[in-house]
């Protein structure tokens, strides 16, 4: 969730080396799709949501539940939202593509947050860190 | 902590305290504005500063740099010595502080060890993270926008790539995402003036290379562990492990056991959080079992600074017997030796002393949770609880012993409780941050984090995959 946007990167299912950049932007419900060569997603172009923004949908109520997925997507706040699937089904009446693709920006940064988690881990005291107690992100 | 040792920290508090503050609060004023356009007031506060070290060898320096900045050319050189100036002022209440707490726990402290080493020269990436500082210092605070804090990603990654300068890289990405999210500051009602301060001043010395202390000294002997606090921002987490070491008597010839810190850490990503984050540690299998498990460790030439720090070799340790952190601290925690504080840690933050409290009455009112102990009353610091461990508030105000870090901050003493002994269901039940160091022993815990899948895993085969194209 971030510049007014769900977006996230997600697994090609038939090639390992690809993945897909997807995003569900808040309000106007607009779609994107777009593997990390910036080529458009086929799932996408016959008016229908692919099985990329479901995927997303699905991890995003995974990690921060489906009320504030909702909410910051601004669908109604009575609807009964519990799987990811419930959002496509609610988008599949009016699907529109977006203009213009955010997926090089959110690839980018995905791959820059890939980069952390190659570095390899301290044994020497990082004494800045008690600056940064650990309750104050936790969920 | 007995009532009488919580009276004596509680009602001695150290003269000047507040005064040296006064000028660090004037200093930091002016960052928020931006050193380059200085008011009369912001003036006044930087010849303050100057006034305050006078006597000291910065002296002279400090009140040219006061000059040369008022007249509105400021140089890196001039940041510098003004971090320095105001470290120097906020390591003189760390001193006071340490001090009284060391005076009413009793606490016998090391004497830190003449520098032999002298420092190296300064390493091109710091020198740009150095310039990214000085920008935000002439900026100031309430003009800093996301452009200003989109500057820093390029030193920042010649930092990370180099586990070294980790301290420094660590501290600069804290404070870019701190600063990122807060973007635009001048739409922010309330800015945490003292915290970025400390933050910048901490970082611009961190630009530059220390004289070194000897090289640690390879310790053995038995561990024993008293509490973990654990460390975290979006994109590095630490642990801290703090521990008995009893050497017998080698190499010092002292037998009283040794007040040690076990640190690791490793880099995240923002996604990853809770008690998740124990996989990435898992590089220390020995370590997180004897937390989990409560065991003590046997280490064998383990490098040990005059910090205290011990540098943790996994394989240099060996699980022993199961060793209950309570019963270590009611034995052995009076007599330990503490050891010294390196010059550029001199900060309140860094005042994390294990204590053990017994026979207090919990109580909870607007102010919080607190402890009242013989009559006397200590603030409980339940806003550092780690996400990742089974400690919660609720246990905490249900307990009658607790084991955790003494800390001040703004003006008042806290205890952050690492280890509570409480009665729940009418039964006794003993929990540590560490409990669930291999994975949560609650099943409802356990169950959502199996759910939220090996996010770990499954980003670290895309990086495999992604990064080497």
């Amino acid at each position: 969730m971030a510049d007014g946007r769900l977006q996230g990167v997600v697994s090609s299912g038939s090639d390992i080396e690809r993945v897909y950049v997807s995003s569900i932007a808040a309000g106007t419900h607009e779609l994107s799709c777009r593997t990390n060569n910036n080529r458009p997603c086929g799932g996408l172009s016959n008016g229908v949501p692919c099985n990329h923004i479901a995927l997303l949908a699905e991890e995003a109520i995974v990690q921060y539940g489906a009320e504030q997925v909702v909410r910051f997507l601004r669908f109604d706040p009575d609807m009964e939202i519990t799987i990811g699937h419930q959002i496509v089904w609610m988008l599949d009446r009016n699907v529109q593509v977006a203009a213009v693709s955010p997926a090089a920006a959110v690839f980018s940064r995905f791959l820059r947050h890939l980069s952390y988690l190659e570095l390899p881990g301290s044994v020497e005291a990082l004494p800045e860190l008690h600056w940064f107690p650990a309750g104050a992100v936790a969920r | 902590m007995r009532g009488a040792q919580l009276t004596d920290l509680l009602d001695n508090s150290p003269a000047g305290v507040t005064e040296a503050l006064d000028v660090v609060d004037g200093f930091d004023q002016a960052l928020v504005g931006g050193l380059s356009r200085l008011d009369a007031e912001r003036t006044a506060a930087l010849a303050a500063l100057a006034g305050a070290v006078a006597s000291t060898p910065l002296g002279s320096a400090l009140a040219e740099t006061v000059d040369k900045v008022a007249a509105g050319s400021v140089g890196d050189e001039h940041l510098l010595r003004l971090a320095g100036a105001r470290t120097a002022m906020v390591g003189a209440v760390h001193d006071a502080l340490r001090e009284q707490a060391d005076t009413a726990l009793g606490r016998t402290r090391a004497q830190w060890p003449a520098l032999t080493t002298a420092a190296g020269p300064v390493d091109g990436r710091l020198l740009a993270a150095r310039s990214w500082l000085a920008e935000l210092a002439i900026t100031g605070w309430r003009n800093v926008d996301h452009d200003l804090v989109a500057t820093s990603q390029q030193a920042l990654h010649a930092l990370l790539a180099e586990p070294t300068l980790r301290r420094a890289a660590v501290l600069l990405d804290g404070l870019a995402a701190e600063l990122h999210h807060s973007s635009p500051v001048a739409t922010m009602d309330r800015l945490p003036v003292r915290r970025w301060a400390d933050l910048w001043a901490r970082a611009m010395l961190l630009t530059s290379p220390e004289s070194q202390p000897a090289a640690p000294e390879p310790v053995s002997g038995r561990l024993l562990i008293l509490g973990a606090d654990v460390h975290e921002h979006a994109t590095a987490v630490q642990l801290q492990v703090h521990a008995l070491l009893e050497t017998n008597g080698e190499p010092t010839g002292d037998s009283a056991p040794r007040l040690v810190r076990v640190s690791v850490s490793a880099a995240k990503v923002d996604t990853i959080v809770g008690p998740v984050i124990w996989q990435l540690l898992a590089a220390h299998p020995v370590l997180l079992a004897a937390l989990a498990g409560r065991l003590s460790l046997d280490v064998t030439d383990m490098p040990l600074h005059p910090s205290g720090d011990l540098v943790w070799h996994d394989g240099q340790a060996r699980p022993g017997e199961p060793a209950d952190p309570f019963a270590v601290a009611r034995v052995q925690l009076g007599e330990a030796l503490a050891p010294a504080v390196p010059p550029l840690d001199r900060h309140p933050v860094s005042i994390a002393e294990p204590v053990l409290l017994e026979g207090y009455t919990a109580s909870s009112d607007d102010a919080g949770l607190s402890f009242d102990l013989d009559g006397t009353r200590i603030a409980v610091d339940v806003d550092r609880l780690p996400g990742c461990g089974p400690l919660t508030a609720d246990l905490v105000a249900a307990s009658t012993a607790c084991l955790g870090l003494l800390r001040w901050d703004d003006g008042g003493w806290s205890v952050q409780p690492t280890g509570v002994q409480a009665t729940v269901k009418r039964k006794k039940v003993a929990v540590h941050t560490g409990d669930w160091a291999q994975g949560p022993t609650d099943p409802k815990i356990a169950k959502a984090v199996a759910r939220s899948g090996d996010t770990i895993a499954v980003l670290r085969e895309r990086a495999g995959r992604l990064l080497r194209k």
